[in-house]
């Protein structure tokens, strides 16, 4: 039988999180031996809550504690080998992303990301930034897949405290030293993936409004005030946070890491509502995964209306959010 | 100190364009593919400024520009990029399409990066969009990087600052719309760009005058890439659903209000 192998780095010290559980749930359902490989400073934690889920292989050290692309790959290379894996299953965090593809290149394999669905040996994914859906399979081994938060359900471990762990070696080396993470903007923080709601803002909150004027501070205002109120996760469109790179006076909490779209994110929030943003193709393939879409628009004809959001709103996106703010505050 | 910056590009259709699936014996295909009208792959091009910026600010730095793509559909979209910033072309022709996988491509890359005359690894700065647009794998400029020998590599990256010691400060994009940020002792390293902080470069005639001289040439050159779609396609299709959008006008905008409050609260 093929061995599947599930690689998952660990969090300091910290259980095996759901989209790692996700994953170890999609691996059991391909029908081979599962082998849980997990990467981490000390994997005993990770370990005991996954036990009883397949045999288990462990990478540890100081030196694979921090997302680094050297030693994560060669951790992953290590313990492909080890486990003499045909599939080579991870969660798509940022740290595997990284260093998979390289992994593949080592093990002459070939890898398949984005990954969203997977049934029976045959995998979905998007392509053309999620305007195409295909679903193909490959017959080279080994076969690296990263698998997409929300996949399926995750494996409800059991786990046992203290289960035994093969360990495994693999080259420290490195160049590169991770110094931490930062958030780009100082203050507010306003990407929330976890969130319930995307809340988008467009250009159209620096536009001259019907008085002939530009109102940015008002516009400030509402966005955050509805973030506070709703607890939502901030996007926007490309015009807006390319305003910014202008030199213009915009919006201080605004950065292209909360651009959605073609060259920004495809967030996944249940549900998105979006405001003065005219809902171009560029910028709603970024809402792929979001099933519950709502827009205001003043424009009875941008392209919300056309078929890509659940209700559109032709209104002033000023004065329904100040009301809506009220009501949520 | 003074870098072979070497950026690896695709090209793909204008974001604007409908784009449509069709199936042909070579594998799925875009509708009308060699129609459309087609632009450097965004994030790609973003690496290209970078490297641009780059290469200014470190004296007898050079930036190579390799991409695998159709020439005539390549040439059409050089007559713009070309006038931005100074590159040396390095030309591959075969499929832009998505729907090959990043391994051959990558196979095709270092293949044409090893044969740059006077290439010197350990000034070798590989430079690429983290993701395409049109693939989307955040795998090709990786597994090129694998096969060139570069075990530095970062993937999502909005900036590099070079130190005075030649080391890197280099971040890169994690969860949470956060930065991870790096320290890296130098070349050569493998860099996947987003968007990084550079605008897109004004015109310059003279930039691509200069420029024509070796892209015309290069193009000539161009060698067959050898990359064909391997992978095992069940079904390439559109999404299915469109929405039938609810249109709400003349309606107070309290109102409005009233109906997103109970919608974001949860009772629809
Ligand atoms: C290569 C490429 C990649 C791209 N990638 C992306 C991407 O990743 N993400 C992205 O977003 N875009 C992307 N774009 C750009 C995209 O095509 C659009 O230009 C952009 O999304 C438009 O942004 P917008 O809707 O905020 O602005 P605009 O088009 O300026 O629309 C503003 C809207 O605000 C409305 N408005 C104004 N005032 C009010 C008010 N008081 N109340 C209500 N509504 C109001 C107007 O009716 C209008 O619809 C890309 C383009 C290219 C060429």
């Amino acid at each position: 039988m093929e061995t599947i192998l599930v690689l998952l780095h660990t969090e300091a010290g910290a259980p095996v999180g759901k989209a790692g559980l996700e994953v170890l749930e999609a691996a059991r359902g391909l029908g081979g031996d599962v082998a849980i490989g997990l990467v981490g400073a000390d994997c005993a934690a990770a370990a005991a809550s996954v036990a009883g889920a397949g045999r288990l292989l462990a990478v540890e050290g100081e030196a694979f504690a921090q997302p680094r692309y050297a030693t994560d790959a060669s951790a992953a290379e290590a313990l492909v080998k080890a486990a003499g894996a045909g599939i080579v299953l991870a969660p798509a965090t940022s740290r595997w992303a990284r260093c998979l593809p390289g992994v593949a290149q080592r093990a002459a394999g070939r890898i398949d990301t984005h990954v969203t669905g997977l049934n029976d040996g045959t995998l979905t994914r998007w392509y053309y930034r999620q305007r195409i859906e295909a679903s193909l399979r490959r017959a080279e081994r080994p076969w690296f897949l990263l698998l997409e938060a929300g996949i399926g359900p995750a494996y409800a471990a059991a786990g046992a405290a203290g289960a035994a762990y093969e360990r495994v070696t693999a080259e420290p080396g490195s160049r590169t030293e991770a110094k931490g993470v930062i958030a780009p903007q100082s203050g507010e923080q306003t990407i929330k993936p976890e969130a319930e709601l995307l809340f988008v803002a467009g250009a159209g909150w620096t536009k001259k409004q019907k008085d002939g004027a530009v109102h940015m501070d008002r516009a400030a205002e509402l966005i955050l005030g509805m973030l506070k109120g709703s607890g939502a996760s901030l996007g926007s469109s490309k015009s807006l946070v390319d305003l910014s790179g202008e030199g213009h006076a915009v919006l201080p909490f605004l950065s292209h890491l909360n651009q959605v779209g073609q060259t920004g994110s495809t967030p996944r929030h249940a549900k998105g509502l979006a405001t003065c943003c005219h809902g171009e193709e560029p910028h709603v393939v970024g809402w792929r995964f979001i099933q519950d879409r709502r827009a205001v628009n003043l424009d009875a004809n941008c392209g919300w209306a056309r078929g890509k959001a659940d209700v559109l709103y032709v209104a002033d996106a000023f004065e329904v959010m100040e009301e809506l703010n009220r009501l949520l505050g | 100190m003074s870098y072979q910056i070497v950026v690896c590009a695709g090209i793909v259709p204008d974001p604007l364009q409908t784009l449509e699936p069709v199936s042909t014996p070579q594998g799925p295909a875009l509708k009308n593919e060699a129609m459309l009208p087609a632009v450097l792959d965004p994030w790609a091009a973003h690496a290209l400024y970078e490297a641009n910026h780059l290469a200014k600010n470190m004296p007898g730095s050079k930036v190579y520009l390799v991409s695998l793509a159709p020439k005539a559909k390549l040439q059409q979209v050089l007559m713009t990029i070309a006038q931005k910033v100074s590159f040396e072309l390095i030309a591959l022709d075969g499929p832009s399409t998505g729907f090959t996988d990043s391994h051959d491509v990558a196979a095709a890359l270092a293949a044409a990066i090893e044969a740059i005359p006077g290439l010197d690894k350990s000034r070798l700065l590989l430079f690429g969009g983290w993701e395409s647009a049109a693939r989307a794998a955040g795998a090709t400029l990786s597994m090129t990087g694998e096969r060139l020998g570069i075990r530095e590599q970062f993937q999502g990256v909005d900036s590099l600052t070079v130190g005075s010691d030649g080391s890197f400060e280099i971040r890169e994009r994690v969860e949470g719309g956060k930065h991870l940020v790096s320290q890296c002792s130098g070349a050569p390293a493998v860099l996947g760009w987003a968007t990084g902080n550079l605008p897109e470069p004004p015109n310059s005639p003279q930039v691509g005058m200069q420029n024509m001289r070796t892209v015309m040439p290069a193009l000539q050159k161009a060698k067959p890439a050898g990359v064909a779609v391997t992978q095992q396609y069940a079904s390439v299709a559109l999404p299915k659903q469109q929405r039938s959008t609810r249109i709400v006008r003349d309606v107070a905008a309290a109102e409005v209000a009233r109906e997103l409050a109970q919608w974001i609260r949860g009772a629809h």
